[in-house]
């Protein structure tokens, strides 16, 4: 990188931010000075303005227009075909069962993880250090974490030294060394480990904050009836964190759906292990095949579709409540 | 339904960042609950120890193997260390400072990655604030179903507006591209725009979400105070809702940078590719499929990208959680 390479790169950050503050300055200024009447509904409409523009240009036409691409072919002219493709080609039924292997693995164990480590680590001395350990592999990228877990499970041939982790546990007690990330399918259930790595910090901040919100007394009540902490935590708390369960379920299932990175950055979909998000990628942009790779985002979609509505019905019945 | 209080309460100073957060939202609760006895047993102790040591091993191997020589890297594993120490620097230097083209050259795409963050992050927090003020303060019926709408947009998986949205850009924003770079030739004809507009259009469902969720929460007597004396909208916006809002403005940034810090697929679309856009990420992505088994340069880069989001996060944890509060529920 030359100085005039970085001197363009300030210069941009700098016009950038400029220009931002000029738009949000004038919008400020005309909201200022909407005409009297209806002023209300002039400000509102200036509040919202940039983001529904951004919002619509950015997420509601592009919808759309994938969902239109997905029937369509190269010659734009309408058909099945994309998604005839997507069910009945074997590589692409693999990435379906692939996706689906995910969506039910990653967050049952990430919250069955995350929700008994809170409860072990809860009002313990260095609670707080507890979970910073487990919620430090947020914060690294997913390409991070496939750089890690790649280093984990590398793969070097039986008489050389093993710098792989897993491969070295294997050798200790004996094994021959694998190719992990190239044997299908225990690969797809690795690359799961990563996901579930990443996301049991998550639903452990959220589960642990609902536990301590379960009332002390019902505790109590129910250590009075003489019931061990298994029962009490089963019927206690559980039902007392009920929502946060379901809060982290479904976004952690969310999460699941859309996961490109670990996929793309430890095996590109090889051997087997691609799933939906990543084909997408791979079709649209690798193989150009922008129907197939539409029809796909389409799918996805679709499934993550449930999942949000259940979440918006929580959502509103907080909004009555409130 | 939020979790998360307004912003003059008082936080602890001797208690940790999480649970800091966690007073703030469950008060006595915590406390109480710290001076009785332990609900959990001894084996409970030892197996939190144990998924605690799991959880840190593949992070620490990967930081001490980028310490160790190259050669020691490709042949013995990390563990090996403790009866053969031997640190260097030499991984790090070479993939910062090494101007070889064969040397991963990181500096460009660390400028990258904090230039595309920077706008990434402010551009949805300053629009998602207004938005999200106008949902909660402004009343229209109506409303209501658009905020829901806006809500729900986070369904749309990124995947799904890529293609057109990398249409949208092509058709609009390469000319204009194309004209700065003749006026300015310093610019590069692929630069950052594309990439900021695309964080910042994905991350506005949950940024309006997120703090209108605290907005909401202000007083409102305060704004009724302040409408009452005639103070337009955008006085109160800026002098009264953006200084209370501050923690949540706070969260949702480090939430922001940290997830544009991290992202492969917006860049991998709009970013050309090349040292004039493309982030930290891209380039490891790239280093693990070209130099897959230079695990030096690897483990170095790879830590590269990782620290900077993890100074934010450990810096800023106690924001970063009550954020994470704040967009869920109590049950």
């Amino acid at each position: 990188m030359t100085t005039a390479d970085l001197l363009g790169k300030l210069l941009q950050v700098v016009m950038g931010l400029a220009i931002f503050a000029a738009v949000v300055g004038l919008l400020i200024f005309f909201i200022d000075k909407a005409p009297k009447k209806g002023r209300d509904y002039w400000q509102l409409a200036g509040f919202l303005a940039p983001a529904m523009l951004f919002v619509i240009i950015g997420l509601v036409y592009p919808a759309i227009r994938t969902s239109i691409l997905a029937f369509q072919d190269s010659s734009g002219e309408w058909t099945w075909d994309n998604f005839i493709w997507t069910f009945t080609q074997p590589a692409a039924i693999r990435t379906l069962i692939n996706t689906i292997i995910w969506v039910l693995l990653v967050p049952t164990f990430a919250t069955v993880i995350g929700l008994a480590y809170a409860v072990f680590i809860d009002r313990s001395r260095g609670e707080k250090y507890y979970k910073v350990v487990l919620f430090m592999p947020i914060a690294i990228s997913f390409v991070g974490a496939g750089v890690i877990w790649r280093f984990v499970y590398e793969y070097r041939s039986g008489d050389r030294e093993q710098i792989g982790l897993l491969n070295a546990i294997v050798v200790a007690f004996g094994g021959e060394p694998v190719q992990w990330l190239q044997t299908d399918p225990i690969n797809t259930f690795l690359l799961i480990v990563v996901m579930i790595w990443i996301q049991t910090g998550f639903a452990m901040v959220l589960l642990s904050a609902a536990i301590k919100g379960v009332p002390t007394e019902q505790i109590e009540a129910a250590q009075l009836d003489g019931t061990n902490a298994w029962q009490r935590f089963l019927n206690v708390t559980v039902p007392g964190i009920r929502g946060a369960l379901v809060v982290v379920l479904t976004t952690i299932s969310i999460a699941t759906l859309k996961v490109f990175d670990i996929v793309r950055t430890m095996t590109a979909g090889n051997f087997n292990t691609s799933v939906i998000a990543n084909e997408m990628y791979t079709q649209a942009f690798r193989a150009s095949e922008i129907g197939r790779g539409s029809a796909l985002a389409l799918i996805l979609f679709v499934l993550v579709l449930p999942i949000v509505i259940y979440n918006v019905n929580v959502l509103r019945k907080q909004r009555e409540i409130r | 339904m939020s979790s998360v209080a307004p912003a003059d309460l008082p936080v602890g100073k001797d208690l940790g960042s999480i649970e800091q957060a966690e007073q703030v939202t469950y008060g006595d609760a915590t406390k109480a609950g710290r001076v009785k006895k332990r609900l959990t047993s001894r084996t409970a102790t030892i197996v939190s120890l144990i998924i605690a040591i799991l959880w840190t091993i593949p992070t620490f191997g990967l930081f001490l193997s980028s310490f160790r020589p190259a050669e020691l890297i490709r042949t013995t594993g990390w563990w090996t260390y403790f009866a053969n120490p031997g640190l260097t620097l030499e991984n790090y230097s070479s993939v910062l400072f090494s101007t070889s083209s064969s040397s991963p050259q990181l500096g460009a795409y660390i400028v990258n990655s904090i230039a595309i963050a920077l706008l990434g992050t402010l551009i949805p927090l300053v629009f998602a604030s207004m938005a999200a003020y106008a949902f909660a303060w402004i009343k229209f019926k109506w409303v209501n179903w658009l905020f829901i709408f806006v809500f729900a947009l986070q369904i749309v998986p990124l995947q799904m507006a890529l293609v057109p949205l990398l249409q949208i850009f092509s058709t609009w924003l390469r000319p204009m591209q194309a004209w700065l770079h003749d006026v300015i030739p310093i610019i590069p004809e692929q630069n950052y725009a594309p990439v900021w507009l695309a964080h910042a259009m994905f991350g506005l469902p949950l940024a309006i979400f997120l703090l209108h969720n605290f907005i909401a929460e202000i007083p409102a007597d305060v704004i009724e105070a302040a409408r009452v004396d005639g103070a337009t909208h955008g006085q109160i916006f800026f002098r009264i809702v953006l200084p209370l809002a501050t923690p949540a403005l706070a969260s949702f940034a480090i939430f922001q940078f940290i997830w544009v810090w991290n992202d492969l697929l917006v860049a991998l679309i709009f970013s050309g590719g090349t040292q004039d856009v493309a982030p930290l990420t891209q380039r490891l992505a790239e280093l693990v499929g070209t130099r897959g088994q230079d695990w030096q340069l690897l483990t170095a880069s790879a830590f590269i990208s990782i620290v900077i989001p993890l100074i934010v996060f450990f810096s800023l944890q106690r924001y970063f959680v009550r954020g994470l509060l704040a967009g869920s529920t109590k049950g």
